[in-house]
């Protein structure tokens, strides 16, 4: 297990490499550069800032230099907020956006999961239409619709939540963007779990237990949910990266100081250091992510774990 | 009073009835045995029993367990009965198991469902329940998971499972068909063991298992209960007539057929063959080792063993669907080597196979008459359509379906019938041997013995050969004029057909026909032969394979393996394999 999962550690390290070249490449064919906008400085000043930030040399050696500070930790400066580093802009902007994501996620899993169980058990009756219809509305229906709409029906109309962000103290805060960003991936996760459950309880291990007296809470409890959980597993990496991009959406819409913000903010800036510090920061931590879930596995699964 | 009582217990799914008004009692700590053929209903009775058939099941009639009605009572209600007072052991322990939990967990939750015992208690009593059903180091096996156990042993744990509440009734669907021989019965004798006044209802479809076991019957027919009555009586003198054909068709190890005679031109020989593959951790795994063999024209070979011993492995390198490590394969005369895709074309259609699982073997989309006339194509292409449609009824007919068949699609064939179709298909081409591979080991005693009569009839009719690979000796003994027993990919004995029954010389070929049962009550069944199951192939025990198992072993035996001489005018590897020390055994 140890051994798989070190292997897993090294097998990473290509495929995030690969993504800062070409999210660094990327960057540099976008058109214009940081500082030709109307109000563009003398030539020979624009020449002397260039050559500041490098970016008079050829793009190969640019990308050595970036590599070469990435091994370091160092995303580079800013380039619209010379004062900062574009790593110590990405810490002030994650606490926010990870509470965002870990709650949206936390809240996806324990809905989706539950409400897939339930109609598994009940598939057929109303509960389980219930439930589907509305799971297949949650993710038809895009973050940047529902967002507004939550707004408008909890805050303007009903005045239970706040609408904003700044001014506004406490948890209530969190639970409309929370709920925006959760609401389609409970409705996968849902309908994931619904039919793995399905598949699960007709599997004859499942009899046995029956036959042994177990009640169906003890069934699906010692079990049905692990197998079941499988593929909501699978489902987790895909699920993370929607998160985030769902969050970069999010946080525009209800004005939240997070990662998201930032990286709106820059693209606009055209604050290139700081889009490609994000960009390689998310792609990261995604495979990251996405290695714990693999590990996750042998948890749930003790033939992979023997491997 | 009875323990159970069952009155008019009918089973439907929509219109049609799988079980049909059945009644019948069960007795405290009697055993019964439930036997019909496959589809006759024994599951459904059994499911129905304890509430477990699906939704859309409908279940009529009164089961009475204790005096108290238990039919269509809600999961909550038969919770308390389901394990604790009736509990139930399934075919096929691989699927009956968890496979992501524990099996101490797995019995654990059976008492603390029941509130028998928690806690150090709890697991105190798993560990000896898990001890008396014979697993070595209990303690460490309550951590194992059931993919680290062998198919014995799983079903050993499935037992545990079943028992550990001190149930009334113990209701065993064919608990042991998934198992080798040797296996079955000693979790046959176990379960014997070990329910005491646990009531036993055993559901199979093998005479042989209720003879010895049971003291009364049950016999089903297309879902109806057609004969009851204590096992003797039934044997002796059956009334309803399926039981009279269900006794005529039970193959017998205790007696043979007579068979066409075989000529003494050598047809086929295999010398020194070994065949090896590498496991996941590219170890070395030597699956067929040093076989030698020979075939005669019209003789029917059989090759019998247990799971592991290198039967398919061995007739499939035969055939080149996968290379021979050493040795070689002389055909009529000339050598057979190769991928099969790089022989000759008449050397092809020579050898022709027929696997175990004839739905999987035939493609779902080709309606029969493609099926069958498919090779034709490829062998014969001057043929016309006429011609081939011709040649195609023809073969349907050796193995006696009409032409009403030809447009058929194989989801619209029986078992027994498509396994005819896979053979039809083998025969068009008039091959020189045809392998049968498990070839009727799905199917039930009337469609079986359908098979193995087309096949003796092909044979006295063209001369040709039959290589006949099966575990079970009653089956064997029926068709094959000599026997090759393997374990664990080599050859321990080749003999007559006769004279390998009645007078074995290889300790395990005496075990085998030990373990089969035999169906006949007359005929004490004989306790299990053999302990422990078929080791590794991946680490086989020195000297002669088959010593950690052999009750004649010596240091001898662990040392040095035994080669195959001949003894008897057959030949067997064995150092003890002296006719008196057999004999006495
Ligand atoms: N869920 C179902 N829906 C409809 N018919 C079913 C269902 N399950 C079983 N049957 C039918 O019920 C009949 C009896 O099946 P059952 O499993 O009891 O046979 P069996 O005697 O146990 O056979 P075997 O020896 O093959 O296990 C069969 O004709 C089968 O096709
Ligand atoms: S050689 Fe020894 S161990 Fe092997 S079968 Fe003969 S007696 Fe048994
Ligand atoms: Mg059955």
């Amino acid at each position: 297990m140890l051994r798989y999962a070190l292997l897993r550690l090294l097998g990473a390290i290509p495929t995030l490499l690969l993504v800062i070249v070409l999210a660094f490449l990327m960057v540099h064919a976008a058109p214009g550069g940081p500082f030709d906008d109307a109000r563009s400085p003398h030539p020979e000043v624009l020449a002397a800032i260039e050559a500041t930030y490098h970016l008079d040399e050829p793009v190969v050696q640019q990308l050595g230099r970036y590599l070469g500070g990435l091994l370091r930790g160092d995303l580079g400066p800013s380039f619209r907020y010379p004062d900062y580093s574009v790593s110590e802009l990405i810490g002030i902007g994650f606490p926010a956006s990870l509470k965002l994501g870990v709650l949206a996620m936390s809240l996806a899993i324990l809905v989706g999961v539950s409400a897939g169980t339930f109609a598994a058990l009940r598939q057929g009756s109303m509960t389980d239409r219930v439930v589907m219809s509305f799971s297949m509305t949650g993710i038809s229906i895009p973050v940047f619709v529902v967002a507004p709409v939550l707004v408008l029906l909890f805050a303007v109309k009903l005045h239970w939540l706040p609408a904003g962000w700044s001014g506004s103290a406490g948890v209530a805060k969190y639970i409309v963007p929370v709920v925006t960003l959760a609401l389609p991936q409970i409705a996968y996760i849902a309908r994931l779990t619904r039919a793995s459950m399905i598949e699960v309880l007709s599997r004859d291990f499942i009899r046995t237990a029956r036959a042994q007296g177990l009640g169906t809470r003890a069934i699906i409890r010692i079990h049905a949910l692990k197998p079941a959980m499988l593929p909501v597993l699978s489902y987790m990496g895909p699920a993370i990266a929607a998160i985030l991009t769902g969050s970069v959406v999010v946080e525009q819409v209800f004005g939240i100081p997070g990662l998201g913000a930032s990286f709106v903010n820059g693209a606009l800036n055209r604050d290139y250091t700081l889009v490609l510090g994000i960009v390689i920061f998310y792609a990261a931590l995604i495979i990251a992510l996405n290695l714990v879930v693999d590990l996750l596995y042998g948890v749930i699964d003790p033939q992979v774990r023997q491997r | 009073m009875s323990l159970l009582n069952v009155k008019d217990l009918s089973i439907q799914y929509g219109e049609s009835t799988v079980v049909d008004k059945v009644s019948f009692v069960v007795r405290r700590g009697e055993s019964i045995g439930l036997v019909g053929e496959s589809g006759s209903g024994k599951t459904q009775t059994a499911l129905g029993l304890l509430g477990l058939l699906p939704r859309d099941a409908r279940l009529t009639g009164s089961i009475r367990f204790k005096g108290s009605e238990i039919a269509n009572r809600s999961d909550r209600e038969l919770d308390r009965i389901r394990g604790r007072r009736i509990s139930m052991v399934f075919q096929d322990p691989m699927q009956a198991l968890n496979p992501y939990l524990r099996i101490g967990e797995q019995l654990r939750q059976v008492l603390l469902q029941h509130g028998l015992a928690s806690g150090v208690k709890a697991d105190q009593k798993v560990v000896a329940m898990l001890k008396r059903v014979g697993l070595q180091d209990p303690e460490r096996q309550f951590r194992a998971y059931p993919f680290q156990l062998s198919g014995g042993m799983r079903q050993r744990v499935m037992i545990a499972s079943a028992l550990i509440a001190e149930p009334d009734l113990l209701i065993a669907d064919e608990p042991t068909t998934a198992l080798d021989v040797t296996v079955q019965a000693q979790i046959l004798d176990l379960l014997e063991t070990l329910r005491h006044d646990t009531a036993l209802l055993l559901i199979t479809h093998d005479l042989g298992i209720v003879a010895g076991r049971c003291e009364r019957l049950l016999v089903f027919e297309a879902g109806k209960l057609v004969e009851t009555g204590a096992t003797t009586a039934v044997f002796a003198s059956p009334q309803h007539e399926h039981t009279k054909t269900l006794l005529a068709l039970a193959p017998r190890i205790d007696r043979g057929d007579i068979l066409p005679p075989v000529t003494d031109k050598t047809l086929l020989g295999v010398e020194g063959a070994s065949v090896s593959y590498r496991d996941a951790h590219h170890a070395e795994l030597v699956a067929v080792r040093d076989v030698n063999l020979s075939l005669r024209e019209s003789e029917t070979l059989a090759i019998v063993g247990e799971s592991g011993s290198g039967k398919s492995s061995l007739v499939r390198a035969l055939l080149g669907l996968i290379p021979l490590k050493a040795g070689r394969v002389v055909f009529a005369g000339r050598p057979l080597e190769g991928a099969v895709e790089t022989r000759a074309k008449s050397l092809r259609r020579d050898l022709q196979l027929v696997f175990q699982d004839p739905a999987g073997a035939l493609n779902p989309q080709m309606r029969v008459q493609s099926l069958v006339g498919e090779s034709l194509l490829v062998h014969e292409p001057a043929l016309s359509t006429p011609e081939r449609v011709q040649r195609v009824t023809a073969s349907l007919a050796t193995v006696g379906l009409d032409e009403s068949f030809l447009s058929r699609f194989p989801h619209q064939l029986s078992g027994g019938q498509a396994q005819r179709v896979a053979i039809a298909r083998a025969l068009i081409l008039e091959p020189k041997i045809l392998i049968c591979d498990e070839a009727v080991a799905a199917l039930d005693g009337s469609v079986r013995e359908q098979v193995l009569k087309v096949l003796r009839e092909v044979q006295v009719n063209t001369g040709m050969s039959i290589i006949f690979i099966s575990h079970d000796l009653a089956v064997v003994r029926s068709i094959s004029h000599r026997v090759a027993v393997m374990y664990l990919g080599r050859m321990v004995e080749v003999a007559e057909t006769r004279r390998l029954f009645s007078a074995p010389r290889h300790p395990y070929t005496r075990a085998l026909l030990d373990a089969s049962p035999v169906p006949d009550p007359l005929v004490a069944p004989q306790s299990a032969p053999l302990f422990g199951e078929v080791p590794s192939l991946i680490r086989p025990p020195s000297g002669c394979v088959f010593h950690p198992r052999c009750s004649y072993s010596d240091a001898r035996c662990k040392d040095k393996r035994p080669e195959l001489r001949e003894l008897d005018g057959g030949r067997v590897a064995c150092h003890h394999a002296s006719e008196t020390l057999l004999k006495q055994a």
